[in-house]
């Protein structure tokens, strides 16, 4: 259809009213899921900023006050768990249990999850099915035959029982992650790379690493926050010399009150790994990593 | 390059089912074969074993000299482009055609060399370094083609390579892969289910029914002298026109009774199919290509070559009219027409049915309007005729159409 002045007529022109009635809603959505962050942030902050106030200032008022006064805010909480031999220790420890067991999980749970995906074998499905029966076991439950088994051992107590731990417990998720995520591969793309002359090692390496990247990142992230988070584990299984910063900011908790100024700082401190984990490997979420293989 | 030697393949699934039945197959060397059938014919399942990616139930493939049977598809040293394409989607174009140069350890620079003769043939010399996401359809079919170019293997598989093209895009691909081949002189087997494609490209085309290879021929054999109602069925578009028909003894040549209508044979074509003979005075198929026919009003008719009938549809394609038009006259009903209406997305064949439906494919001076009579011309002399039973084409004094006679009396 041509107007009068022979151009073509697209859409229908938006009333001013229903463009003002659109900007109003999205706005409003936008300020309101602002408002829900901010909330959200709301202990973190407060953990900051009491992690910066003196002992005596967090006794005497609350850490809003510093809206107020921004004089009170010190380094000295960050200076003082420093100087403290066992709290870095503990910093340290929680670093050799966690960046092992992570490891330990991606790689195993990666080749794992490659078999159930895509190579044949007997019995492939029901131990798969297997595995992912395991993910209903509460760990819990395995705390005290563990904890004999280790005594048994000789490693009751130290970092290596811990990692075993998790890497147990955390490969059962793990490997139903990464064999879901293999699956849906095309496999096109492994024939072709078999007729390529690739070998199942190569193909793993050069196709199924490579294409994985996301769901291997993400499964990273997770098992980190998880294991660098737990405290129950570590409380059964590790003991003083190998105690992480979880159990030892614990330990600062007291039956009336509680060393505020240790636990805040150090607290912050263990939340800040994580991130820079997170943003680390966050680049990875690329959306449409398939595009453009098949079709 | 090498040959190709499929003696008595099949496979057979664990649950029981057999995709290919005792394929036998010898595609010499630099030859374009073209495996062709409707959907689940197993000419896919075909290709695949002969790639190693599917097992092989029983016989013998050959490639070269070498008996491959249990050989993994990584050392048969064929190339394979996939329907898909099957690109790698996160490495470059050039990573993508030197990928199984790379794997076979060939040296960087003579990779290099080969990488960029391959995409020089293909076109593809600007798009090297993008990523498979950002290059289009018609490119990405090349950069799979490019893949198993650069290898120079023994031979090339391709599976349906230009289905997800569009159709201009298609025909162009289409000469091109012509043209490659016919350039390197690779022996080349080639799924599809497009017979348009198999006519075009193949040397010889073969063509399977249910896991069964039903003829094996250079195209226009294949178009001329069909082994059977489902291969000339499947070749030829639009397709061949089924009819029941009757024979009758008629002096030195022959009358066929089409319902109340009838067409003279010519004592020639009798002469030529001497087998025919055992037919007169029985029901036989008869096989009417829609370019036989023409608008009787345009060409010089002579007594039993007219068909009458009213027209239902004229399809004007600018250089001929598809004119469709009804016949009081059984329509065939085997297995092999069974298999025909399936592919053509028809529902059943209504065995009880009293018409068929033809096409004639006339000249674009035709008059024909539709709802108006017609009277079509047909060239008797290029009749084919099929035994009503088993299906297959009556020729010269051919085994199978005399075996069935016993048992073929209606």
């Amino acid at each position: 259809m041509t107007t009068p002045h022979g151009e073509y007529e697209g859409a229908p022109r938006r009333t001013a009213v229903s463009r003002v009635v659109g900007f109003l809603g999205s706005s409003i959505v936008q300020v309101l899921l602002v408002c829900i962050g901010l909330f959200w942030l709301m202990p973190t902050l407060g953990l900051f900023v009491t992690s910066l106030r003196s002992p005596q200032d967090n006794a005497a008022s609350g850490w809003w006050t510093t809206l107020q006064e921004p004089a009170q805010l010190t380094l000295e909480n960050y200076a003082s768990l420093l100087d403290n031999p066992s709290f870095v220790a503990s910093f340290f420890n929680t670093i050799l249990i966690t960046v092992p067991s992570t490891l330990i999980i991606v790689a195993i749970a990666s080749l794992a999850a490659y078999a159930f995906a895509w190579l044949e074998f007997p019995g492939r499905d029901w131990l798969f099915l297997l595995v992912v029966g395991l993910l209903v076991v509460p760990l819990q439950v395995a705390l005290i035959p563990i904890a004999q088994i280790y005594g048994g051992a000789g490693i009751y107590g130290s970092i290596l029982g811990v990692v075993l731990f998790h890497v147990g417990f955390g490969l059962p998720f793990a490997i139903f992650l990464l064999r879901n995520f293999f699956a849906a591969i095309p496999r096109d793309l492994l024939e072709a790379a078999r007729m390529d002359g690739g070998k199942e090692h190569t193909i793993f390496r050069r196709v199924i690493l490579p294409l994985g990247g996301p769901a291997i990142a993400s499964l990273t992230i997770f098992q980190f926050l998880w294991v660098w988070n737990d405290l129950l584990v570590a409380l059964v299984f590790a003991d003083a010399q190998a105690q992480p910063m979880t159990v030892a900011l614990q330990s600062e908790m007291r039956q009336f009150g509680a060393n505020l100024d240790v636990i805040s700082a150090g607290a912050f401190l263990s939340m800040v790994v994580p991130l820079v984990v997170f943003f680390a490997f966050q680049r990875y979420f690329v959306q449409g990593v398939m595009a453009g293989s098949v079709k | 390059m090498a040959k190709v030697r499929l003696a008595g393949i099949s496979k057979i699934y664990p649950d029981g089912t057999s995709a290919v039945s005792d394929l036998h197959l010898d595609i010499s060397e630099g030859e374009f074969l073209v495996l062709v059938g409707p959907s689940g014919c197993g000419k896919t399942t075909a290709l695949r074993m002969v790639a190693g990616l599917e097992e092989i139930s029983s016989g013998t493939l050959t490639i070269g000299e070498r008996v491959v049977n249990r050989v993994p598809a990584r050392d048969r040293d064929v190339a394979m482009v996939f329907q898909s394409y099957a690109l790698y989607p996160h490495l470059s174009v050039r990573d993508n055609i030197a990928f199984g140069l790379q794997l076979r350890k060939v040296a960087k620079s003579e990779i290099r060399r080969r990488v960029e003769g391959a995409a020089g043939t293909l076109g593809l010399t600007d798009h090297l370094d993008r990523r498979p996401r950002n290059l289009s359809g018609g490119q990405r079919q090349r950069v799979a083609m490019g893949r198993a170019i650069v290898r120079s293997p023994q031979a090339f598989l391709m599976d349906e390579p230009l289905s997800n093209l569009d159709a201009k895009l298609r025909v162009q691909m289409r000469a091109e892969i012509s043209r490659i081949q016919r350039d390197l002189g690779v022996t080349t087997i080639y799924v599809t289910h497009d017979q348009v494609e198999a006519m075009t490209l193949g040397d010889r085309v073969a063509v399977m029914k249910k896991g069964v290879l039903q003829q094996v021929a250079p195209p226009q054999e294949l178009y001329e002298r069909p082994t059977n109602i489902f291969v000339a069925g499947f070749i030829g578009s639009p397709s061949m026109n089924l009819l029941q028909g009757r024979l009758e003894s008629d002096g030195a040549g022959a009358r066929l009774a089409l319902g109340e209508q009838a067409l003279t044979v010519p004592a020639s074509l009798l002469a030529e199919r001497p087998a025919l003979r055992d037919y007169l005075g029985r029901d036989v198929a008869v096989g009417i290509r829609p370019e036989d026919m023409e608008d009787a009003d345009l060409v010089e008719a002579s007594e039993g070559t007219v068909l009458t009938s009213t027209t239902d549809l004229v399809e004007a394609l600018g250089s001929e009219l598809l004119l469709h038009f009804r016949l009081n006259v059984s329509p065939v009903v085997t297995e092999d027409t069974k298999e025909l209406a399936r592919d053509a997305g028809a529902d059943q064949i209504d065995t009880e049915s009293r018409y068929s439906d033809l096409i004639a494919r006339c000249s674009p001076r035709s008059g024909a309007t539709s709802g108006q009579p017609l009277r079509v011309r047909v060239d008797t002399g290029r009749l084919y005729f099929f035994d009503p039973l088993s299906g297959a084409g009556i020729w010269g004094e051919s085994a199978p159409a005399l075996q069935h006679k016993e048992g073929s009396h209606v």
